[in-house]
């Protein structure tokens, strides 16, 4: 576990270093208001709450987080500091785990400065601070899913641009598994207990139902299960394919 | 110790590096020479845990790389190839965040910090980040984060790549210094490097070993081992001494070159001449600038074995 810290010290250290974190801040910042206010008529709306800020989420992270995962493993790939690390005693796991968590403390970081437009909601009306929390939990454990996925990605390739691209489009299709765009390219085909299965993986469905204030159990175990089969998997594409 | 046994490594069609099998002791500095793309780099990765083997064994101090990979890369300092690093991290950061990984805590981790920053002189560079220093700096600080925790084995690839003739000179000095203790295993394909540093030579080619031998014992295999070269002062003699050479029964064959009224005898197998050859001069009154023996051509018997 020390090892975990450590990298993770300096993975995030490296974000600062660099003007990535304040440029992914920033832009993070900028659209998550715009989205509320222009988008989702945040005071057209009448109602004291959060709804329309969260909902567009799922879509911002499409982008924005393939961005900041696209560099974890490329990158070092591409520099060649992944000798340097796989050749230190430290684990494969430790080094995912470590880089995964800096990079998942680090929106945790730029969501919690958003903690303005709660600020106003509350000055505005009474919104149910309750619901507000499990959204923003939902929020985070959204973007630690994304992340997931993206490291996976990142772990492919020594290109980050192929890393990003691949990184959304995963993303897209986990985020949209339970919709017609997706189900449908099963239909005909894939028996029923298939399209269910996929169907049920949606980072969509869950997520919705985090941010309606309800944090199941199910939902919270399915992020926890598919960050923690991502991760899996971004271990064993480096261990398999490290020096290539 | 480090041990390897018929180490093989294969990418789908490519065998690049096949059946490779030595053993290194403490006190020994290996030189590994070979043409690029030979295999050399491939098997220090090996060595260094980063590259599996498909089959064969290696193991460092009695840890097998592959079934005790963190207990042989603990005792193990790698500056792999191009010395890779963090690049927006500052020296001091970077030294720090490798000592800390390797383990060294409170005074220890104080003083060999100091130690390596001082023997690879980067006190003048610590607050800087590292992308934004000389190919130089940049290999010292490879150099020192493969020394830190003071490993009992060091495996550098191309250590003194990129560095200028003072640079190169500190560092083979250091290498000797620590050579004493350690198991020491660089690559280079600077064979003048073998001579300062090396104790023994492995040469690869094509993935296979192709010589292991002291670099003393590598010249001998050399067709100039032996020889003499002379070096005129009048240019005019140059012909009479080169048929006055030839003339001699234990000289094979003379080269001459022109550019340095240079000559050089090769000797019939092993057979002694430099006694002769220097009678000869002053019986013939040729002006020596100068005389000397050699030892043999290491450039000349790797091109040789490589080819």
């Amino acid at each position: 576990m020390r090892n975990v810290g450590l990298i993770l010290r300096r993975e995030l250290a490296s974000y600062f270093a660099t003007p990535l974190a304040y440029v992914f801040i920033l832009i993070f910042l900028v659209l998550a208001n715009a989205f509320t206010f222009y988008l989702g008529d945040f005071y057209q709306r009448g109602q004291a709450d959060l709804q329309p800020f969260f909902a567009f989420h799922p879509w911002l992270y499409l982008f924005l987080i393939p961005a900041l995962s696209m560099r974890l493993w490329a990158e070092e790939r591409a520099s060649g500091s992944i000798e340097l690390l796989m050749t230190l005693p430290v684990r494969v796991w430790e080094a995912v785990l470590g880089k995964y968590l800096a990079a998942w403390l680090f929106t945790a970081l730029a969501l919690a400065l958003t903690f303005p437009i709660w600020i106003t909601v509350n000055y505005l009306g009474s919104p149910d601070n309750g619901v507000i929390v499990a959204s923003y939990l939902g929020s985070l454990l959204l973007a630690g899913g994304f992340l997931a996925v993206g490291s996976c990605m990142s772990a492919l390739t020594r290109s980050q641009v192929v890393a990003f691209i691949l990184g959304v489009v995963a993303c897209f299709v986990l985020l949209l598994a339970g919709y017609p765009l997706v189900i449908n390219a099963f239909q005909g085909w894939a028996p029923h207990a298939l399209i269910e299965t996929v169907a049920s993986l949606s980072f969509l469905t869950h997520f919705q139902s985090i941010t309606r204030g309800v944090l199941q159990a199910r939902d919270v175990l399915y992020f926890a299960m598919l960050i923690a089969f991502f991760l899996f998997t971004t271990a064993v594409a480096l261990d398999l394919r490290k020096a290539e | 110790m480090i041990k390897t046994d018929h180490l093989c490594k294969r990418y789908d069609s490519v065998t690049a590096v096949e059946d490779v099998t030595f053993e290194v002791r403490p006190g020994e500095v290996l030189g590994f020479l070979g043409p690029n793309g030979a295999g050399k780099t491939t098997t220090m990765r090996m060595l260094a845990g980063f590259v599996t083997p498909t089959s064969g064994r290696a193991s460092i101090c009695g840890h097998d790389v592959v079934s005790a990979p963190l207990a042989a890369r603990q005792s193990l300092g790698y500056l792999p190839e191009g010395a890779p690093s963090y690049g927006e991290m500052r020296v001091r950061a970077f030294l720090e965040f490798i000592a800390d990984l390797r383990r060294l805590e409170g005074t220890r981790k104080r003083t060999r910090l100091d130690h390596v920053i001082e023997r690879l002189q980067l006190a003048t560079v610590l607050e800087q980040p590292i992308e934004t220093l000389s190919k130089g700096f940049r290999r010292r600080v490879g150099l020192a984060q493969a020394l830190v925790h003071d490993p009992p084995v060091l495996i550098l690839d191309e250590p003194t790549d990129g560095l200028d003739p003072n640079q190169k000179h500190e560092v083979r000095a250091l290498i000797n210094e620590m050579a004493r203790e350690k198991i020491t295993v660089i690559s280079t394909h600077i064979l003048e490097e073998v001579d300062a540093v090396c104790t023994r030579a492995i040469v690869i080619a094509r993935g296979r070993i192709v010589a292991d031998d002291t670099p003393l014992q590598l010249a001998a295999r050399s067709r100039y081992h032996n020889a003499v070269s002379l070096q005129l002062e009048r240019p005019e003699q140059l012909a009479a001494a080169r048929e006055a050479l030839e003339a001699l029964p234990s000289v094979a064959q003379v080269e001459v070159s022109e550019r340095d009224s240079r000559l050089t005898a090769l000797p019939r197998a092993g057979a002694p001449i430099l006694q002769a050859i220097s009678e000869l001069s002053s019986s013939r009154g040729l002006k020596l600038k100068e005389l000397h023996l050699e030892s043999g051509r290491l450039d000349e018997v790797f091109r040789t074995i490589t080819a």
